[in-house]
């Protein structure tokens, strides 16, 4: 994350030229490292922002949209500034091209913190040009005019310009220097902070094309692509006949592929004139697969060996403070647990799929993609094709939770494309998509904690079991020695030892939070009772006095101060205290990721036959002074609650002879309608940037959630997912 | 095999297999997309449709047992005035999060609000938990069909 982390400082650039048909074009130019001089080429540009006569203004959405919503909230940062009506803006989302709109790409909660400040300048530079072409038309100083929405108003009030009517003049101005531009004073907002549906919601109720699924190509084909059940073997031998013999089978063929992981991996392509046809052709064929020395990966002699590696001296030391050993000794108790969480997959509903199609050695792709430059990367070097030939159109995403981060399934369709000879879509079945994701790596936690005789924190040791070899971890299973209570607590030591691992692995909704919340929220619940303190009361104590613990707008800079803030309101919120009913019980947790800070109270019980019911659940998150779609913010929060939910009482991904056990949703259970609990949710404001919220609110879900089913039942869960342990 | 369809009060004739389920004919014959594909085994709602009014899972229903039965698909849904009050629902109250699922919701939604204009919250849940939303905007869902219903949200 830290290479995302650098992008916002990158300088802005701004042009603007006479839009086709008339009309401003404004561009907002942030070229990536090594293409700026391409970047400077006027043919390069692309417009953010566009005005007809008729005052229509086409507002373009730079990010790939997910289901986050910022294909809605970013236009309406660039509305706000210029000083529009939303109601006459339409969004448009913006070509591929990070060399015009600089970063596109979607998640780690960063769209917000990094498009707060210039994605606003991009309309106040739209705004300021068309006050000077007004100035220009009146003879008057620019200082004096205002604007109300869509109309630049003369000093005196009396004379008024629409914005249709100064475009042509507008766009023929010099650009200002964004940075020389006075924001908008948040009391004068029209559009940030109030809540916006989405703009594409008219097409989603009624079914128009929107997703990568949807796309339809003149003489289009589709294919499926089956590979190894154990990841990166290889074709042995395979007789294509029998899918050929299908009827409506246009194409089989053996892919080669490579060794890589998250590129091309072998496999057999089937294409037809249906996916239906293609999919039937697939169940045809045998495959002989090599044999694969990942073959012999399974989760039970993953465990077998992480309960070795626990007894045996940690490999390496992450964080060392104080002496934990002596702090130890001295304790006046010493409370010890092991934690384990299994691999998960995102399972995103809309299964991975992607389009493409040649022409004269250059290909357009249609993609639901989180990253897609890093895709055009990855189709140019695996195809041998030239960046600049390589076409990406961004699809709606039918949801991404850090999936679409990767593009397999991107190289896969430019080559089975290429192949076939004709425009192709790529579908993945629903068990395709299961078996073949970069799943959550599991991990294993193996903790100490020292509390002295007035029940204070005075030592913690964690030993992380993950997966990686030497210093290197695999994908998303680094373990961030910065989570709390590091720096809380004098005498801290976290030490990891690793296993290594032949299985893709990935980013999934707060990514290493959303197992190390769970672990160690967990533990100090633990830590609370075995002192018999309160949750909330012991975490007070611990947090302190308001203080920052890292570096100023570092991503371990955590506020005691803010992380109080979200803790006491989401127990005022839930009456945190209250008797409730024998069986039911109320845990707490709270969480700093994503440079956002929510705390969650659950009240659950378990039901007859084990299952854990949970009957509601508040969230309290401070993610700055200011909201910028409530109506995206509650439900992103809400989303992120739910789903933390689904995954702790049920899902898990199991390896068997090198292979994902699981496949559809019937043994990889989402959250149903009927077991999920109202959320309610607060914002509290904090005088600080805002920060996103696709993810900060996942990882105090699940302690949230154990912690309330050991008050119901006096069970601590230790191993995730829940499943039938209550029973 | 020739199959003659009447799908949004349209007369519609395709040439597949019959065991092709009218999900794949839907969307790779007719080129109608909004049917949503997510499981393939009934397991998700995505591709729900109405047969004569009953909401079916399209990913399970071969085409060939659909036979003269009125097929209802969310680009249609909302020339029945239910079905638009659902959408209108779902728009204001702004449900969708990525929205694939929300297709196969709104056909379930209108299928129960059509047998039981004011259901319970128990109805809803009933009627409701095949579908499955994968970024779980099952809160705003229900506000959506109080809305839709009548009902104080």
């Amino acid at each position: 994350m830290d290479k995302r982390l650098a992008s916002p400082s990158r300088r802005l650039f701004l042009q603007t030229s006479a839009a086709v048909g008339g009309g401003l074009l404004l561009s907002f130019n942030l070229p990536a490292a090594g293409r700026a001089a391409e970047a400077a080429a006027p043919s390069r540009l692309n417009a953010f922002v566009r005005i007809a006569r008729d005052g229509t203004v086409t507002i373009a959405a730079k990010r790939a949209e997910i289901g986050q919503g910022m294909k809605t909230t970013l236009p309406m940062l660039i509305a706000e500034e210029l000083d529009v009506d939303w109601a006459q803006v339409r969004i448009e989302q913006a070509p591929v091209d990070n060399a015009v709109y600089g970063d596109q790409w979607a998640g780690g909660s960063m769209s917000t913190p990094q498009e707060w400040e210039p994605t606003r300048r991009v309309g106040a530079v739209a705004r300021a040009l068309l006050i000077a072409a007004a100035a220009q038309r009146w003879g008057l100083p620019a200082a004096g005019l205002v604007t109300e929405p869509g109309v630049v108003i003369d000093p005196a009030g009396k004379r008024r310009l629409a914005y249709g009517e100064l475009v042509e003049a507008a766009a023929k101005l010099p650009v200002p220097d964004p940075q020389a531009l006075t924001l908008k004073d948040p009391a004068r907002y029209r559009i940030i902070g109030k809540a916006h549906p989405q703009s594409d919601n008219p097409a989603i109720v009624t079914g128009q094309p929107l997703y990568g699924l949807d796309v339809r190509l003149p003489g289009m084909l589709y294919a499926t692509f089956l590979k190894a059940p154990v990841f990166g073997a290889r074709v042995d031998r395979v007789d294509l006949a029998p899918a050929l013999a299908v009827k409506g089978v246009r194409a089989a063929f053996v892919v080669e592929g490579g060794t890589a992981l998250d590129g091309l991996l072998p496999g057999v392509a089937v294409v037809a004139d249906s996916w239906w046809t293609a999919r039937k052709g697939r169940q045809a064929l045998e495959v002989v697969w090599t044999d694969h020395p990942a073959s012999g990966q399974s989760s039970v002699a993953m465990a077998a060996r992480a309960a070795e590696l626990a007894r045996q001296a940690p490999q390496r030391v992450m964080r060392q403070e104080g002496n934990v050993e002596t702090a130890l000794a001295g304790a006046a108790k010493v409370v010890e647990a092991a934690y384990h969480y299994p691999f998960l997959a995102h399972a995103t509903l809309e299964p991975q799929n992607c389009t493409a199609a040649w022409k004269d050695g250059k290909v357009e792709i249609w993609a639901p993609a989180q990253d897609p430059e890093e895709g055009r990367g990855l189709v140019a070097r695996t195809l041998g094709v030239a960046p600049g030939d390589v076409t990406i159109h961004l699809t709606r995403s039918g949801g991404g939770f850090g999936r679409r981060l990767m593009n397999d399934y991107m190289v896969e369709a430019a080559w089975i494309a290429r192949q076939a000879g004709a425009p192709t879509q790529l579908i993945w079945s629903r068990e395709d998509d299961t078996r073949h994701d970069f799943y959550r790596p599991a991990g294993w936690h193996n903790l100490t904690a020292g509390l002295d005789a007035q029940g204070a924190l005075v030592a913690w040791r964690s030993h992380a079991v993950s997966f990686g070899e030497g210093d290197k971890f695999v994908r998303a299973a680094e373990v961030d020695a910065s989570q709390f209570p590091a720096r809380a607590v004098a005498n801290h030591l976290q030490t990891v030892s690793t296993l290594p691992l032949a299985v893709p692995t990935g980013w999934l909704r707060a990514p290493g939070n959303n197992a190390f919340g769970w672990v160690f929220q967990s533990f100090i619940d633990e830590l609370a009772h075995a002192s018999g303190q309160d949750p909330v009361a012991f975490r007070r104590r611990l947090l302190g006095e308001p203080r920052a613990l890292g570096k100023p707008g570092g991503w371990d800079n955590l506020d005691t101060g803010r992380m109080r803030g979200v803790l006491d309101r989401a127990a005022e919120m839930a009456g945190w205290g209250r008797a409730v009913a024998k069986g039911t019980g109320l845990g707490i947790a709270a969480h700093f990721s994503h440079l956002g800070y929510v705390a969650v109270v659950i009240e659950a019980s378990v039901g007859d036959d084990g299952t854990p019911v949970v009957h509601k659940a508040w969230a309290a998150v401070d993610v700055g002074r200011q909201i910028l779609n409530p109506s995206g913010a509650e439900q992103q929060v809400q989303g992120s609650v739910l789903d933390a939910i689904g995954s702790t009482l049920r899902q898990k991904i199991t390896l068997e002879n090198g292979a994902v056990v699981e496949g559809n949703f019937g043994d990889y259970p989402l959250l149903r309608f009927a077991e999920a609990p109202p959320v309610e949710v607060a914002f509290v404001l904090s005088d600080h940037p805002p920060t996103g919220l696709g993810e900060p609110a996942y990882p105090p879900t699940p302690p949230a959630l154990c912690n309330a089913l050991f008050a119901a039942t006096g069970k601590r869960i230790r191993t995730l997912p829940i499943g039938d342990q209550l029973a | 095999m020739a199959f003659t369809l009447t799908i949004n009060g349209q007369s519609r004739n395709v040439e597949v297999e019959g065991d092709t389920p009218l999900l794949w004919v839907l969307r790779d014959a007719l080129n109608m997309v909004g049917t949503k594909f997510g499981c393939g085994a009934a397991q998700c709602g995505a591709c729900t449709v109405h047969l004569d009014g009953v909401p079916v899972r399209a990913c399970v229903t071969p085409v060939r047992r659909v036979g003269t039965k009125a097929v209802t698909t969310i680009e249609g849904v909302g020339s029945d005035p239910v079905g638009a009050r659902v959408q209108e629902a779902w728009k204001t109250i702004d449900v969708p999060q990525c929205g694939y699922c929300q297709a196969g919701q709104i056909m379930a939604a209108t299928a129960l609000l059509t047998a039981k204009p004011r259901p319970t919250d128990a109805d809803i849940d009933a009627a409701m938990n095949g579908n499955l939303c994968r970024c779980a905007t099952y809160n705003r869902i229900r506000s959506a069909i109080k809305a839709a219903s009548g009902q104080e949200v």
